[in-house]
């Protein structure tokens, strides 16, 4: 009997082992059934159109992420996509020979040629120069169809004449000894001439002539304004440059007609009414046709430097409006468009630049009110079948959008903001009604048994491709993963992301799509300030009282780029993206520190700490002031001075005196660490996440022995490097570098831990869980990547494992932690190899803690890496114990596994990774994981697995097939039981 | 897990391929060394769930994104402008798994190179990159046999079961049936079994 329990037991282990998910891996068919992938380019910089007879037509962009891509222009899908690096800007795009596209990026360095139809690099060339300059791009037209195109690229002080064909540099001048400026590369009329323009001392102009073929200089020429120059300088037409006057009253024009230079200037005043605010050009190309700006009106003029000096109105355009540059579209006829707000449409014209009164197109686009006004236009035109110009516009919008517009239609739009995402909080979505229909049961018995049927077909390899199809579909379909309501396993949230825009998005975590988005109304860029420092926040988040209040969110933002510039609050609705309430022009903010309280609606209490070292309480009602007087000598936070290697410990003092303010609280410091400036210089911090669930203090060892582990959520930590190798890795020796990392408390200011790394350097990306902190950093003597693990226990715990002193009542379980008792702590370290350069790391978190933990490593590939705590253990050994073993410690390895199938990402990269949170779900065993770049991707992560659901692999069809087959053979062996009976008795 | 499979299936040739760039640079921007090198993806190893056999998207990354660069159609690559000193070269590529590679851009004697492979130390006289080896990232179905269903739990559930049916009845016949009755009379005295006297050792304790 015993033998036959023991026996079922083992086989429902089995049966559950079985069951039981491969710990991440997933088959390549369970692909987009819990993951999903958004590819973003940024905000579009330039954009080229490129459509050739046969192929398909295209748009090439380059983008503020640094991304160069080619897009399909009639559904805005991406052809090809790449993403420089982060110090890689792209300044300028070209096409050469009408089947590259060249880019020119890192301040003139590089210049690279892409091959349209696949993004293959076809050459890349460095060009050297002396001294940072402006660069330059420009492809001059030939004047014979065959000839090679020679790329003239001004950057670092020198001209190069770069061959499109190899990227061979033919000849370089460099133009430095003259320390001239140059603002502007012109071709003259299609000849071989071109003209370099600059200024080398505020009134003096420099002209220089140089041959295109050959190299030669030409002439250089020299003319004096005495009004001097400012501003930026406009080239007009072929040969007329504009600018304007120091004074800002003057446009200056500059006529270099059979190479002569000759100055003119014309009063603003005579072209513009009221005379007063500020004047600038808008840099453009708009040949014939100048536009400035005047107290932020838009006006055109146009300019003929022929002989006198002709300067007419065209234009004026009022509100916000934004001019493309100038298309040309048939015989020496140019056209423009302009784009202008007009309450909820958008007003989109393309005119003939020579004949501003008519229009080719005047349409009235209605463009969604959240993406704000229009940034650039850039205009591109088609021939129509009855042979007239139709025109297309590509739109960038000040959410960073990109939009394709075509006969008063956006024919396609891609959420480009979603490219630089500042932080993500996480809300649950609303509980389902009651009334509304739950999920659409299965019609029929037989159509479920069906769709069960060919999963088993697919589990056991016998399916059809047609088959497999059918099963991706109905996997999509019934997970119903993107339902708008909460789910039974939390897999299901509203992910509020905040972009470098301004703009909130909420998407959905089951399929990503954007459920609302909205552009912040304080921090519109139209407004006194353009916000600089961004974050968002949790504010209010109910769970348990308030039930009937929707989740909202804080953004907070800074005014300019100082740090004591005005602050700026919004609060945000989560479920319908309304924002509540904002305010601007409040105190400045340089901290803010969300506390562990909520008030009776569950709005978090948070601290925003001002340049003065103020702390200011929101919400600011009665009711959190009381909470915080309750709470006051608690609330603890610390500041880290990296520049000068300060760190410092503060806490709440009193109520300001020299303010009226009673949501204003003074601050002292309670400790200062200062570090040795000319050893250590901080280059990193870290601190456990404030939501962290820790499961049990007690953590078990081999020996049936204990060792408590020190939690606490004031710990900091922090990493220093030596100064001389805070550079690069290529520049330092291991003789000269050192790694120090120190575990801080950051209410007393003790150094808990200290340990240094000698011949190491950084960058150091570190993450902090539980009682261990992880960090990632260069080993120069080895000359590869380590990570190193610090645990730390408590030891003046340790002494509660002897059972006497808990039966006598001596044990100091339940006194209470306090920072303030001095205690005795253990730190357990050790280091590992890791091959990849990383970029982000991250932890699991699960809603309980239980579940065992896995780092999420983004690598540098832009993939990431789901790596075991259990392998970055200090109890690992080469040769652990039999005990050991079965506790699951790992014989020690020099270098952490880089197993494939533990990639999140599988086989998707998340290009331009910068961050990656994870999120609990409810169901104990998942965490949900969101990694953010120039790409999204969101996944479900199991770290031991699904032990507490089944995969959605489950057969039930077996399970009842299974069962019927046991129901019948029962009934069957039962007759023939009964029959053999009594065929017995009959003997 | 998988045990790791270092799969050296080509053999490396050897050279030197590092150029010094003659004219040195007066401007404190650096004394530039430049890094050709060359990524090598065997041609017959093409993906078959569309991985990019083509290596338009390979991305060749110097001191862990200090600058990243690209692959040329013929599958070089070249740093500019490099210091001297000791660098480290990784390769993005989707599908492959390279070894980062160290590099030494010696001051003292422009013109040599030392690269070595630094998961495995191995020493490369010409900078040719090569994948240790290939990477798979999804779990691979196990097709069709007998043998997995067997194993599967519903199969072992019926395996259990042919046991019980056709092995139980051959022990008993091997049970004494003096011994036999003994053990019935015994079941029959303790009456109804109840879940305490079947776990072990609590059965003789009632």
């Amino acid at each position: 009997m015993v033998l036959a329990i023991k026996v079922s037991f083992l086989l429902l282990f089995t049966l559950f082992a079985s069951f039981a998910n491969y710990g991440f891996s997933i088959y390549e068919d369970q692909v987009g059934l819990m993951d999903w992938r958004q590819q973003y380019l940024g905000k579009v910089k330039h954009a080229l159109f490129h459509s050739s007879k046969s192929g398909r037509k295209r748009v090439v962009v380059s983008t503020e992420e640094n991304v160069i891509a080619s897009l399909d222009l009639r559904h805005g899908e991406i052809f090809w996509r790449h993403v420089f690096g982060p110090n890689d800007s792209i300044d300028g795009m070209e096409f050469v020979l009408g089947k590259y596209v060249v880019s020119l990026s890192s301040e003139g360095s590089f210049l690279r040629a892409w091959n349209l139809p696949d993004g293959q690099m076809v050459w890349e060339s460095f060009l050297q120069g002396t001294n940072p300059s402006k660069s330059l791009l420009l492809v001059p037209r030939s004047l014979k169809a065959n000839q090679e195109t020679v790329i003239l690229v001004f950057s670092k002080s020198c001209l190069h004449a770069v061959s499109s064909l190899d990227g061979e540099v033919i000849w370089k001048i460099d133009l430095r000894e003259n320390s001239v400026e140059i603002q502007k590369i012109i071709q003259l009329h299609d000849s071989d001439i071109i003209y370099a323009v600059g200024f080398s001392s505020p009134t003096q102009l420099d002209l220089f002539q140089i041959n295109v073929k050959s190299g030669e200089l030409l002439r250089h020429q020299t003319a004096t304004f005495s009004g001097g120059f400012s501003g930026e300088l406009v080239s007009v037409s072929d040969d007329v440059l504009v600018t304007l006057d120091t004074a800002r009253s003057n446009l200056v024009i500059i006529n270099l007609k059979n190479g002569e230079i000759r100055i003119l200037q014309s009063p603003i005043a005579s072209l513009i009414d009221e005379i007063a605010g500020s004047m600038e050009i808008v840099p453009s190309k708009l040949s014939g046709l100048l536009a400035v700006k005047v107290n932020s009106l838009l006006t055109l003029v146009r300019v003929k430097g022929e002989g006198e000096v002709e300067v007419e109105v065209v234009d004026k355009i009022p509100g916000q409006a934004t001019v493309s540059d100038a298309l040309l579209v048939s015989e020496s006829q140019h056209a423009a468009a302009l784009a202008q707000h007009e309450g909820s449409y958008m007003h989109l014209t393309v005119k003939l630049i020579d004949d501003w009164s008519s229009n080719f197109i005047d349409e009235n686009i209605v463009i969604d009110n959240q993406r704000g006004s229009v940034q650039k236009v850039f205009l591109n035109s088609y021939i129509r079948t009855d042979r007239s110009h139709g025109f297309r516009a590509l739109l960038v919008m000040e959410d960073h959008s990109l939009l394709l517009v075509q006969q008063g239609e956006i024919v396609w739009s891609r959420e480009d903001g979603l490219a630089s995402i500042v932080n993500v909080v996480t809300c649950e979505l609303p509980v389902e009604k009651k009334g509304v229909s739950i999920a659409k049961v299965e019609n029929n018995l037989i159509e479920w048994l069906q769709g069960h049927l060919l999963k088993l077909k697919g589990t056991l390899m016998i399916a059809s491709p047609e088959d497999v199809v059918a099963i991706q579909n109905m996997r999509l379909k019934t997970s119903d993963k993107s339902k708008m309501s909460r789910d039974h396993n939390g897999f299901r949230k509203l992910l509020i992301v905040l972009t470098k825009s301004g703009k909130l998005f909420a998407l959905h975590s089951g399929d990503g799509r954007v459920i609302w988005s909205r552009l912040l109304q304080p921090f519109h860029k139209s407004e006194a300030c353009a916000p600089r420092w961004l974050n968002i926040y949790q504010w209010q988040d109910p769970h348990h009282r308030a039930m009937d209040e929707n989740p909202s969110v804080l953004v907070v933002g800074r005014c300019g780029q100082r740090m004591d510039g005005p602050g700026l609050l919004s609060f945000v609705d989560t479920y319908t993206g309304r924002e509540i309430s904002s305010s601007s022009q409040i105190h400045s903010v340089v901290k803010v520190i969300p506390l562990p309280f909520t008030d009776s609606t569950e709005q978090r209490l948070h601290i925003l700490i001002d340049a003065e070292n103020h702390a200011h309480l929101y919400p600011q009602t009665s009711e959190a002031i009381s909470i915080l007087q309750s709470e006051f000598s608690n609330i603890y936070w610390y500041s880290v001075e990296a520049d000068s290697g300060i760190i410092k410990g503060h806490a709440l003092k009193r109520k300001c005196v020299d303010v009226v303010d009673n949501y204003c609280f003074e601050s002292n410091d309670v400790w200062l660490i200062m570090l040795p400036p000319e050893s250590e210089k901080i280059i990193a911090t870290a601190t456990r996440n404030l939501n962290e669930v820790v499961h049990t203090q007690a953590k078990v060892v081999a020996d049936q022995d204990v060792m408590y582990k020190y939690i606490s959520k004031n710990l900091l930590f922090l990493a220093t490097v030596a100064p001389k190798s805070s550079g690069e890795i290529g520049t330092t020796t291991p003789e000269d570098s050192w790694l120090v990392v120190y575990l801080i408390d950051i209410v007393n200011g003790r150094v808990l831990h200290r340990m240094t790394h000698h011949g190491s350097t950084g960058p150091v990306h570190a993450v902090f869980s539980e009682n261990w902190v992880v960090y990632h950093y260069f080993n120069l003597k080895a000359h590869r990547y380590e990570m190193s693990v610090v645990e730390i226990y408590d030891q003046s715990r340790a002494d509660n494992i002897d059972v006497w002193k808990l039966i006598i009542g001596k044990h100091n379980l339940t006194s209470p932690i306090s920072s303030y008792s001095r205690r005795d702590i253990l730190a357990k370290s050790q280091s590992y190899f890791f091959t990849h350069s990383v970029k982000a790391i991250s932890v699991t978190s699960t809603t309980k803690g239980i579940t065992s933990k896995q780092l999420l490593i983004g690598t540098i590939n832009d993939q990431i890496l789901a790596l075991d705590k259990r392998y970055l253990d200090p109890r690992r050994s080469i040769n652990p114990s039999q005990a050991e073993r079965e506790e699951g410690v790992i014989p020690l390895t020099d270098s952490l596994p880089i197993i494939p199938q533990t990639y999140a990402t599988h086989a998707l990269q998340v290009e331009g990774l910068r961050g990656i949170v994870t999120i609990p779900a409810k169901l104990e065993s998942t965490t949900l994981a969101f990694a953010y770049g120039v790409d999204l991707f969101f996944t479900r992560i199991t770290p031991s697995r699904t032990y507490d659901s089944l995969t959605e692999d489950f057969s039930y069809a077996l399970l009842l097939i299974t069962i019927v087959a046991l129901v019948i053979a029962i009934i069957a062996t039962w007759v023939l039981s009964e029959r053999k009976e009594l065929q017995d008795k009959w003997k | 897990m998988r045990s790791q499979v270092f799969i050296l299936l080509f053999s490396l040739q050897l050279f030197f391929s590092l150029l010094s760039l003659s004219h040195a640079i007066s401007s404190g921007s650096g004394d530039g060394y430049t890094i050709y090198g060359r990524v090598k993806i065997p041609s017959n190893a093409l993906k078959g769930y569309g991985l990019p056999g083509k290596i338009s998207n390979i991305k060749v990354i110097l001191n862990g994104g200090q600058r990243v660069t690209f692959l040329r159609t013929d599958g070089y690559f070249s740093f500019y402008n490099v210091p001297a000193g000791t660098h480290l070269i990784e390769v993005a590529a989707l599908g492959y798994f390279f070894s980062p590679v160290r590099v030494d851009v010696s001051a003292r004697n422009p013109g040599k190179v030392q690269a070595a492979l630094t998961e495995n130390r191995r020493a490369l006289s010409e900078l040719v990159l090569e994948p240790l080896r290939d990477e798979e990232y999804y779990e691979i179905r196990e097709p069709f046999s007998i043998m997995s269903v067997v194993k599967s739990p519903m199969g072992l559930m019926v395996g259990f079961m042919l046991i019980v049916v056709f092995l139980m009845p051959k022990l008993m016949e091997n049970i004494d049936p003096e011994e036999m009755r003994r053990a019935q009379e015994e079941m029959r005295n303790q009456g109804v079994p109840t879940l305490s006297s079947l776990l072990p050792g609590a059965g003789r304790s009632s």
